[in-house]
């Protein structure tokens, strides 16, 4: 029986199996014991929302394709087939639609919580650098998919965004037509674009596949920011983070729902529900909320070169930001100056998403240039000599152990820094 | 950190209204009426909504189609089958016989409603260069929905001395542009109700409105029915599982 895993499970067809392939000792090593930081807030739900997400998106997506046509002849009235003629048509569609939204939303929170409680730090770079990789294939999957229903907006928003690649000098021109498939936004893009939406959510499984267990080898990150000494600092996922996720899943699930059943056009834009045509532009082309910060970066510099570089470049960014940030703490509970400048960087997120609404004219040209140069200043300058300069408060000894007494008065840094340096 | 998860609510429900209102900025601000559709509870006022698909059959459908919309999507809006096959009977529709001819047949209640024009050229060329718009997603496919069209079917008058009007174009006020190539559709008395009611340009605009707004969304009521379930269900259980979750976590020093 050499080879063969030896398994503790009790039940005689689970037992045969996980002998034979270890999936269950797996599942209960990996979400049943997995010993998880037991101060989690309900921010750590966001990763599980995301996934949960994820799910719904693959599981309304595949039945929407199975009554989707994707012929620009065609595909407008096939999406209204399913809104008015497919059993429940319309719900998968709602579903579907707002889904994008409710995705991108939870993992713009799922970012930010990974910023304020510095998730990305040593050693969790790799985790980190995934997950900006997961955000810029959905970014490509949401683009793909906004496209599909041939609408106005649908039409509007592919030529503005494959045209944006012909900002590169000399083959620019050759690459946007070879995107189309041809001389303009037409049948075969929409033809690859639905190949393209189809594919994606598959890679994304496997990059999420990643990101999870790269996290299984770091430990979870938690609101303090410290290591986890020992047993007495951890609790078994499940059932305590089970459960608790289950709390944020169901919340979640109600505000989805509401979005879905009596606001399911909010996110989306009327010009969409006109067919395509490519012969009237509408008054606005606006991409969805999600992307609107980085459309407000486009438009904020006065170069199309200059704009493309600097929207992809505000993503690019993120890859480094493990080593931008230069502060021995994570978490901001004890970075009493760069917590400010964290808000800072929403509102500035914030103002570039209104901006990204409006016509670049008048009062928000001046604010789509100011949000943009933040957003630079703050990754480029500020993360990494706040965090050399700040004198952070004491970190607690460990996660078990209260917080150190109020006007304890805060230690030099590198002394408060010190139980991180295992890390 | 409830009072986080509170503040990140409200940002993120601040940003997306900050975000997605102004898109809609009007030329001119719409009044707001009291729809019966509107509302989480909303359903369409089924004499309404009869009453607006009179407007439709006498008035829009001469020049506007309606493709995306069954005979039998009237049963919505209280038609009795009966009376949804006795409508579709009224109009012919082209198809091929059985010798391969070309023939015209009575319409069926599985049939699409019937265009005015035979294409979208044909369309443009009888209306001065402007094709009309099919009404099958007006409600949707306009920003300020309901409350928009009825302005504009409200919105004609006189253009202004100092406007410079094209040929054959109309004011109205709340087109964008001001200047619209339909002429004003609903005078007094246009239509004559079956059941009584006073046909004034506003009650013709309301009518038309609730029953293209049940054509635009024909899921509405549905749709709000089985919302209240399932939101209700989602927060029931948000309840269930944060009570499981103190029991869980009772005995664990946090």
């Amino acid at each position: 029986m050499a080879g063969l895993h030896k398994s503790d499970f009790e039940n005689p067809v689970i037992n045969w199996i996980d002998t034979r392939l270890p999936i269950f000792t797996m599942l209960q090593k990996e979400y049943g014991v997995f010993p998880t930081p037991k101060n989690f807030n309900y921010f750590w739900n966001f990763g599980a929302l995301a996934m949960v997400t994820l799910m719904i998106m693959i599981a309304t997506g595949i039945f929407l394709a199975m009554n989707y046509t994707a012929h620009t002849s065609m595909a407008f009235d096939s999406v209204q087939r399913i809104m008015r003629d497919v059993n429940y048509g319309w719900l998968i569609r709602y579903v579907h639609a707002n889904g994008a939204s409710m995705f991108f939303l939870v993992t713009y929170i799922h970012i930010f919580r990974g910023m304020y409680y510095g998730s990305y730090k040593a050693p969790r770079e790799l985790l980190w650098i995934l997950g900006v990789v997961i955000l810029l294939i959905m970014m490509a999957t949401a683009f793909f998919g906004y496209v599909l229903p041939w609408g106005q907006m649908s039409y509007w928003g592919a030529t503005v965004i494959t045209n944006l690649f012909s900002a590169i000098p000399i083959v620019g021109e050759p690459i946007v037509t070879w995107l189309w498939g041809g001389f303009s936004v037409a049948n075969p893009t929409l033809n690859r674009f639905f190949s393209l939406h189809y594919l994606l959510p598959f890679v994304l499984i496997g990059i999420v596949f990643l990101h999870v267990a790269a996290l299984h080898v770091t430990g979870s990150n938690n609101p303090l920011g410290i290591d986890v000494k020992g047993p007495q600092d951890t609790l078994p996922f499940h059932p305590y983070y089970t459960v608790k996720d289950s709390v944020g899943l169901c919340l979640f699930l109600a505000i989805f729902a509401f979005f879905v059943f009596f606001a399911p056009n909010f996110f989306g834009a009327a010009d969409n529900e006109i067919p395509a045509n490519p012969l009237v532009t509408p008054a606005e082309i606006v991409p969805e909320w999600y992307l609107l910060p980085f459309y407000a970066i486009l438009r904020s510099v006065p170069s199309k070169l200059g704009g493309v570089l600097m929207m992809f470049g505000s993503i690019g960014l993120l890859f480094v930001v493990p080593w931008l940030d230069t502060s021995p703490v994570r978490s901001c509970k004890f970075r009493p100056v760069y917590r400010w400048f964290l808000g800072l960087l929403v509102i500035a997120c914030v103002v570039l998403g209104a901006v990204g609404a409006h016509r670049p004219e008048g009062i928000w040209v001046l604010l789509g240039r100011l949000g943009t140069i933040y957003y630079f200043l703050h990754f480029l300058v500020i993360l990494p000599v706040v965090g050399k300069l700040e004198r952070p408060l004491p970190l607690p000894e460990s996660i078990s152990k209260p917080v150190l007494p109020r006007g304890g008065g805060p230690l030099p840094a590198g002394a408060a820094a010190k139980p991180m340096e295992k890390a | 950190m409830m009072r986080w998860v509170s503040l990140a609510a409200a940002a993120a429900l601040v940003s997306s209204l900050a975000v997605s209102a102004p898109v809609q900025a009007q030329e001119t601000s719409l009044p707001r009426q009291n729809w019966s559709f509107a509302g989480p509870f909303g359903t369409f006022d089924r004499a309404a909504a009869q009453r607006g698909f009179q407007v439709y059959k006498e008035v829009c459908s001469t020049c506007h189609s309606m493709k995306l919309a069954y005979f039998r999507d009237l049963e919505g809006i209280g038609l009795s089958e009966e009376q949804i096959k006795a409508v579709a009977a009224s109009v012919t529709l082209p198809d091929i016989g059985d010798d391969g001819a070309p023939i015209e047949r009575p319409g069926l209640p599985a049939d699409h409603f019937r265009s005015p024009f035979a294409n979208e050229k044909a369309a443009r060329a009888a209306n001065n260069g402007a094709a009309p718009p099919d009404l099958s997603l007006i409600i949707k496919a306009r920003d300020g929905g309901a409350d928009y069209l009825y302005a504009l079917l409200t919105g004609f008058s006189t253009a202004p001395a100092t406007m410079k009007m094209g040929d054959g174009m109309n004011y109205n006020k709340y087109f964008a542009g001001n200047q619209i190539g339909m002429v004003a559709p609903l005078s007094e008395g246009r239509v004559e109700y079956a059941d009584g009611t006073p046909a004034s340009v506003n009650q013709m605009a309301k009518d038309v409105t609730t029953f293209l707004a049940y054509i635009s969304e024909p899921e509405t009521e549905m749709r709000k029915a089985l919302g209240v379930k399932v939101v209700l269900f989602f927060l029931l259980m948000t309840g269930v599982t944060y009570a499981v979750k103190r029991k869980v976590w009772a005995d664990v020093d946090h």
